[in-house]
Parts: C-alpha cells; structure tokens; sequence
C-alpha cells in the first residue's frame, strides 16, 4: 500500500468517524424522548441511560389516548393547522402572483414591508394583534388564532410564492393568452400548476406555523377546551410532577408527521428559498 | 382583454395583498407605535392617555432587575455565541457531507433532524436532559466523564449556557444545508486546478471554498441572526419563564414578559419599537458591508 493511498484510507476512517458522532448527537433527543414514552409508570425518574429501558411498556401511550383529551387537543390542532394552511395558500398564491407580474402604486414599499416583518420581535405583531383580539371579543375563539397565525406566516409565504413565480417567464402566459385564454385562466391553468413546488413548500411552512406554536397560543387559548397540542403538552410539564411518560408517548406521536413530512420537502425547501431570494 | 376587464383584474388579484397587508402588517405596526406612546397597561387597557416618550425613557433608564442593558448585552452574547456555532459546525460537516463517501444521504437526513422537530418539544425536552438527578447531561457527566454533575438551570450562567447548548443543536442544519447546496455549485475543475499548482487544502479552503460559498451563507446568515435574536421558544421554555429569578433573559423573553405576564403594554410595545431598529439598523449596515444587498431583493 502506498503511503498516499494509506492518508486516505485513513481520512475516510476519520471522517466517517466525526459523521457519527454528530449524527449521534443529533438523533440522541429523539431517542430520549422514546425511552422516556417507553419507561413503566414507578421507573420513569430513572438514572440509567440505556435507550430501551427495562421492563418497557406502551402503557403511556395507552394512559395518553384513554385518560387525557389528546384527541380533541389533535382535533382541535389539526382543525387550526389545516385553516391556517388553506387560508395562507390561497392568499400568499394570489398576493405573490400580484407582486410578481404587476406594477403598481407601492409595490416596492410592499415588498420592503414584508421583508421587515422577520425583523419584528415577536411582541411587535402579538401584542396589537392581542388587544385587538380583546377588542373585538375574540380571545378564545379559533378565529382569533387562525388570524394571528396567517398573519404571522404570511409575509414569508407571499415572498416565497413571488420569488417562484418570477422564475417562471411571462412568455407562457403570453402564449396562452394568444391561444384564447383570458388573464385569469392563463393565471390557474398554466402559472399555478406550475408553481405547485412552491404550494407545497408554502403549505408545509403555514401549517407547521400553526402545528408547532406554543407562546400565542397560550395567550389566545385560555380555555382547556380549545387546547392545541403544544398547550396539551406542555401542562404535562409542571413544575411540582412533570408527567414523563405522557409528555414523550405525546411528542413522539405530535412530531413524526411534521419530522416525516419535512425531511421528505427538505431538500426541496432550500433550493427554492435560495432560488427565491438571489433571483427575487 | 380590453383595458378595463385588465384594470379589473390587476385590482382583483392586488386588493387581496393590500387588505392583508393592511390588516396584518401595517395596521399592528401603527398600533403598536400608538401604544409606545401610551400608558397602556392592565388597568388603563380602554381609558389609557398618551405619556410621551415616557415609556421610552423608562426603557433605557428603568433600574429592573436585570436592567435594559445587561439583557441586551446578554443577546448579544446569545446571537454571536449561536451563529459562531451554527455556521462553524455547518460548514464544517457540509464540507465532510460534500465528498464521496459511502452513506451520505442517510448521514444528510440524521443530521437534519434538529431542525424538523417543532421547537417546544425540542426545549422541553432538552430542559428535561438538563434535570440535575435524572437528566442524562448529568448522568453522562458523572459516569463516563467522572466529573461532578452541574446545576443545569439553577444558576444563571449554568441555565444561560444550558440554552445556548439546545439552540447550537437546534440551529446548525440550517446552516449546514444552505453551506451543502452552495458547496455543489462550485465547479469542480477549481480543484482540479488547484491540484495540479500543487495547493494544499488550506489554500483551497481559503482561496475557492469560503470566497465561492461567500454570497449565499451571507444572506442565511443576517437571516440567522435576526431569527436567533429574535428567537423567544428556546430561552423561554428551557429556562422556564428567565429562571433563576429572571436572569435568564434575552430581550425578547424579556418583553414578552413584560407584556403578557406583567400586562405592561405601553412599556412592551416601546421596547419592542426599540429592538427592531436595532435589528433595522444592523440588518442594513450588515448586507450593505457584505455587498449583497442588492441579492436581497
């Protein structure tokens, strides 16, 4: 063996070697997560570390749908999720298409606008969204967080849906518009399929928005009623008995289709963000 | 189409924007400049008056405890500390991500998770990691490493640290995908080139990689560090509220303190005027030093 063929054997070995340890350090949470939702009810403040703990059962899961509301904390989650989702696309896919072909009075400043927004602390929009909510009587309803939370997801989709559709030449719609077709069907026939990566990447964003949020929710959702999964899970999480094994058995279930769905785009998510804002 | 059914349609499709716009955008942002100058707060939430820039003063000069100042520059420890970590450790794994070597995909998708879980669960859990007795930071502290076990979230520095901790591991795929797609844009005969003048992997690092990979990690980046800034979930949750006693905040933690579990609206909306132009300023000044400004929109 040559000694430069040696080097790189030997580089490849380190190499793999620091790939797994962070590919261990970045699965080891999820994993404790499943040994906590695994632990039998009398061992769950345990010092071991092992990853499937002795004795392990699926009481907690049971315990979780039988004897918590995590049912209608789901219900109720999905409900707002798939509103948020349905209301963010159809907007930010008719604002972004407006942003995108049209001159108009403001645009510009729109834009800006919409760009400043990430900026915002998170109270800047919260807090008046908040009291405007009291005002009109709608804390505590679904209504007032679905409007808070298109609100805050929107601006970022309306920018992703334009950065797409500039990447697609107005050519097209010049062409089908010869062939017969007015604006608005040359808009839903030929731009919207073809923005469909785009749809889908704005779907995930809004709906995770709304799947993931904890702090609004826990100022617009006092009723236990109307509990979303994140306010489900964190009153599992007290500060007198923190209830492990319903807390993990619960995460574990709230984190798959979001884990799932999102390593499936994920690839995709980047390039089109990237795409978005050099081309813009 | 004739020139009225076009205008009809420009206004069909723009009105949306402009009504959202208006409604979620500039109508909150003038609200909350309106409650900056007033003395809103849970008592006066209908009959309140306009103060001026008492609320302002009162946000540089308040003496609480912690006071403006500390927690600020506590932030700023907090958002550099992060994106050190974030984009060092992304790079990093990106170049290792970018070779042939055999599992890459499945090495890709492990390390990505961090960034799929929701956020609460990923502070909630690791708040549980950090439990003095039961926590298996401690554990592993203690029984592999034989040092003595720390407490995690009962002292500041220790709960401090104990956040940044979770945030490097919440926030180094992004940077490690943004670094990966730039890496596979760069053209590989740069290297071969570089081979053939005998470079060694420092001047290809120094001399194609950073500068090639440069003008996209800028933009993600400033992006970065406003969301890490700005990032309220992680401090919140695994300090649980700022504890010990409040000393654990970053200035967003800190406002939304102020306005939703002390009800001081008037003194919130002013603070929060204050840190995004601080955000405003640094944005401009950052993208405008790094020359891609113009790739920004």
């Amino acid at each position: 063996m040559t000694p430069l063929k040696a080097k790189r054997i030997s580089l490849n070995i380190v190499t793999h070697l620091v790939l797994i340890i962070f590919a261990i350090i970045a699965i080891y949470p999820v994993l404790q997560i499943v040994t906590i939702s695994l632990r039998p009810a009398d061992k769950l403040l345990s010092t071991s570390l092992e990853i499937i703990p002795p004795n392990a059962t699926l009481k907690s899961y049971v315990a979780l749908f039988t004897g918590r509301p995590f049912l209608l904390w789901a219900r109720n989650s999905a409900l707002i999720s798939l509103t948020v989702t349905l209301t963010g696309v159809v907007l930010a896919a008719m604002a972004g298409y407006a942003f995108s072909r049209f001159s108009f009075a403001g645009k510009k400043m729109g834009l800006l606008s919409l760009l400043v927004t990430q900026m915002f602390p998170a109270t800047m929009l919260l807090l008046p969204l908040y009291l405007m909510l009291i005002f009109l009587g709608l804390i505590n309803t679904y209504l007032g967080i679905i409007i808070t939370y298109t609100a805050t997801a929107l601006p970022f989709c309306i920018w992703t849906m334009k950065g797409y559709y500039d990447t697609i030449p107005t050519s097209l719609e010049e062409a089908a518009r010869i062939d017969g077709c007015n604006q608005f069907q040359a808009f839903y026939k030929i731009i919207l399929p073809l923005a469909a990566p785009a749809l889908v990447i704005t779907g995930l964003f809004s709906f995770m928005t709304a799947w993931s949020e904890y702090l609004v929710a826990a100022q617009i959702l006092q009723d236990a009623h109307l509990w979303t999964l994140p306010l489900g899970l964190k009153s599992f999480e007290s500060n007198m008995s923190t209830e492990w094994g319903l807390y993990g058995a619960a995460s574990l279930i709230v984190m798959i289709p979001v884990v799932v769905l999102f390593l499936a785009l994920s690839r995709w998510l980047v390039s089109g963000l990237t795409l978005g804002s050099v081309k813009g | 189409m004739n020139a009225f059914s076009r205008k009809a349609f420009i206004f069909a499709f723009v009105a949306p924007a402009f009504l959202i716009l208006l409604g979620v955008v500039f109508y909150p942002f003038i609200y909350n400049v309106v409650i900056s100058f007033s003395n809103m707060n849970l008592r006066h939430i209908k009959d309140w008056e306009f103060v001026g820039l008492k609320q302002y003063i009162k946000v540089f000069t308040e003496p609480t405890e912690p006071n403006f100042y500390a927690v600020f520059l506590k932030t700023v420890v907090w958002t550099t500390v992060n994106i050190f970590f974030h984009v060092v450790i992304g790079v990093f794994l990106a170049l290792l991500l970018n070779q042939h070597i055999r599992g890459r995909s499945v090495y890709r998708t492990f390390l990505i998770l961090p960034w799929a879980i929701p956020q609460y669960i990923v502070a909630l859990t690791w708040r549980g990691m950090f439990n003095y007795e039961y926590g298996s930071i401690n554990l592993i502290i203690t029984k592999y490493l034989h040092l003595p076990a720390v407490e995690w979230l009962k002292s500041p520095t220790e709960a401090f640290l104990a956040c940044i901790l979770t945030n490097v591991w919440l926030g180094f795929p992004f940077m490690m995908v943004v670094a990966l797609g730039a890496l596979q844009s760069i053209p590989h005969e740069l290297y071969e080139a570089a081979d053939i003048d005998g470079a060694s992997w420092y001047h290809k690092l120094k001399n194609i990689t950073i500068p090639l990979i440069r003008p996209v990690m800028i933009p993600a980046i400033t992006l970065g560090i406003v969301w890490t800034f700005n990032n309220l979930n992680i401090v919140w949750l695994v300090s649980n509220t700022g504890e010990p006693s409040d000393q654990t905040h970053i200035l967003v933690s800190f406002v939304y303190k102020a306005a939703f579990n002390l009800y001081r609206y008037g003194y919130a909306a002013a603070l929060s005027m204050v840190i995004f132009f601080v955000l405003l300023i640094f944005s401009i000044t950052f993208m405008r030093k790094s020359k891609a400004a113009e790739a920004a929109y």
